[in-house]
């Protein structure tokens, strides 16, 4: 046989014929997808105005003094938000410093130890409910736990309050994580007689990992706008933070809550900017978060 | 029939069982239960030291449970349970006495699809051995050499120690696993089908590697293959829905086998 004889053959198995899909089906297809594109334009739409709204006013509040002076009293001019900054800094880093040991681990017992167990069921579905629970709530919780006994604010208890809001995400990302570890590669840990501890922090642990470090920053981010919890904890206020937490803590989110409402331009603009560089955070931890899964994949 | 018997047969022989081999393991009566339902019924099998037994027979026919129960690994699961004595150097290591971690280190499993942990060539191998020895950093070094070039991977690993056990091919991952099992010098290997998820070579390979380390270990393999059964193993025992129908040299097993069922299964009818 010649390569021609390949390229037109002569003789073709009879076919079925064409022409069988109803013309409705196109239709529908046709349908469904330009009303998805549709929806997805429509919620990008209003994403991108919201965005398009935070750097239009926040960039016209930027200045030098932001990052270097500390939030105006009433009827002053100019200020900055960086006492705020430093604030919300440091609850950040408490909140998440005290809620990833504890996430962490409770997130490990449920995936690697309380498998078919009562209490991890329970665990969980507690753990579900804290997700769900309206921030306002922590922060009412914390108030009475610790601001009312201690008699003062305290930016101890607004890092208590956000870690409360940060543990059930790190709970839950730990959980999934872990169990998207195969139990081929814990099987093959105990094989070579390794105790449950050791398959744990060397094998799934070191498995998860990247996922594992993602949840922590993703709850980072959640943290870091949070405002109700530090309404009646952290408080704010106009000063420095002096080394002490003690007392107020002046923090972004709810400088922004006290300033976009007051009837002072210099207050409003500075309210934008501390807005705008809260979500640049935010979206920088999520490129990261997603950077750090994608290299992930990629080894 | 004859011809398959005869295409099997070809690749028999290589080196004959030795039946006076002393036994390694021996299992008597074993039972073994997943939750209600039984899966092996009063099995007794010897495994002699230095050969290769085969354990061959169709799905779920309990070879790979009864794998399983060597080095207790089954107990992971609480839902499990075997009865029955397993003798290895005649201590019964169904007795809850004896330390599951110990055992394991002494009767090393390989699994079908590899498993190299998240971690460097280097630590993947030195993994295990740290869990019993304290070695200083010259001593490991060698061992992990040592197990490397045991498992035929020295070659293509020496220089790259430090990458990751996920980046070699699942040929080498396998390999690396077979090193890390031979590290921790145990006395006894089991083999779950290691190379049913293999392509020819990496079978190849992975099938002279066995032939070596029959010289020092005693070997325990899985495998749907039957020809892979015929060409490495010297004892082979055919397993049918949870008992023991056959066991015996794999010569004889496979030439002249004396029950019916395994000459069926073994030329093809069944299975």
């Amino acid at each position: 046989m010649t390569m021609n004889d390949v390229l037109t053959p002569t003789k073709m198995a009879k076919s079925q014929p064409w022409g069988r899909v109803r013309r409705g089906r196109y239709v529908a297809d046709r349908a469904l997808k330009v009303t998805c594109a549709l929806f997805t334009a429509l919620g990008a739409f209003v994403l991108g105005w919201i965005l398009l709204m935070l750097i239009v006013e926040g960039v016209s509040g930027f200045s030098p003094a932001l990052f270097t002076q500390t939030t105006p009293g009433p009827g002053t001019q100019g200020g900055g938000i960086a006492n705020a900054l430093v604030g919300s800094l440091i609850l950040t880093f408490l909140g998440i410093a005290v809620a990833t040991p504890i996430g962490v681990l409770a997130g490990t017992y449920l995936a690697e130890y309380g498998k078919g167990s009562k209490l991890a069921e329970v665990i969980r579905f507690l753990n579900d409910v804290l997700l769900a629970a309206p921030s306002i709530l922590i922060g009412l919780f914390v108030y009475t736990l610790m601001v009312q006994p201690m008699g003062s604010y305290s930016g101890w208890a607004g890092g208590v309050a956000l870690a409360i809001i940060a543990i059930p995400v790190i709970v839950r990302t730990t959980e999934d994580m872990l169990r998207l570890v195969p139990g081929s590669l814990r099987e093959a840990g105990a094989a070579l007689g390794a105790p449950l501890s050791t398959v744990i922090m060397q094998v799934s642990w070191r498995a998860a990992r990247a996922g594992m470090v993602t949840g922590i920053l993703l709850a980072t981010a959640r943290i870091a706008g949070e405002t109700a919890p530090l309404l009646f904890t952290a408080l704010n206020n106009n000063f420095w933070f002096k080394g002490n937490l003690m007392g107020g803590v002046s923090n972004l989110p709810v400088m922004i809550y006290q300033f976009a409402l007051a009837p002072y331009q210099n207050w409003r603009e500075l309210a934008w900017a501390g807005a705008l560089i809260i979500t640049m955070s935010i979206l920088a931890l999520s490129v990261v978060a997603r950077l750090i899964v994608k290299r992930d994949h990629v080894r | 029939m004859s011809q398959i018997a005869l295409n099997t047969s070809s690749a028999i022989g290589q080196s004959t069982a030795d039946a006076h081999a002393p036994v390694r393991i021996a299992m008597r009566n074993l039972n073994f239960y997943y939750g209600d339902a039984p899966a092996l019924k009063n099995v007794s099998l010897d495994f002699h030291d230095r050969q290769v037994t085969a354990l061959i027979g169709p799905s779920g026919c309990g070879k790979s449970t009864l794998l399983r129960t060597c080095n207790r690994i089954y107990s992971l699961y609480p839902e499990q349970r075997a009865d029955g004595e397993i003798l290895l150097d005649g201590q019964n290591i169904l007795s809850p006495s004896v330390d599951v971690n110990e055992l394991r280190a002494r009767v090393g499993m390989v699994f079908q699809k590899p498993t190299p942990f998240p971690m460097s060539i280097y630590d993947n191998i030195a993994f295990g051995i740290r869990l019993y020895e304290k070695l200083p950093k010259s001593e490991l070094d060698g061992r992990v050499e040592e197990a490397l070039k045991k498992a035929a991977l020295w070659n293509e690993a020496r220089d790259k120690l430090r990458q990751s056990g996920l980046s070699l091919s699942g040929g080498q991952q396998q390999r690396l696993c077979i090193a890390r099992t031979i590290a921790q010098n145990p006395e006894v290997i089991l083999l779950d089908e290691p190379t049913s998820a293999l392509d020819p070579i990496s079978t190849g390979k992975i099938e002279e590697l066995i032939e070596q380390l029959r010289e020092e270990f005693t070997i325990v393999i899985v495998t749907h293959n039957m020809q892979q059964a015929a060409r490495i193993s010297q004892f082979t025992a055919f397993m049918y829905l949870g008992e023991l129908v056959e066991f015996g040299p794999t010569n004889k097993m496979f030439m002249t086998p004396s029950k019916k069922q395994t000459q069926d299964y073994i030329t093809g009818r069944f299975g």
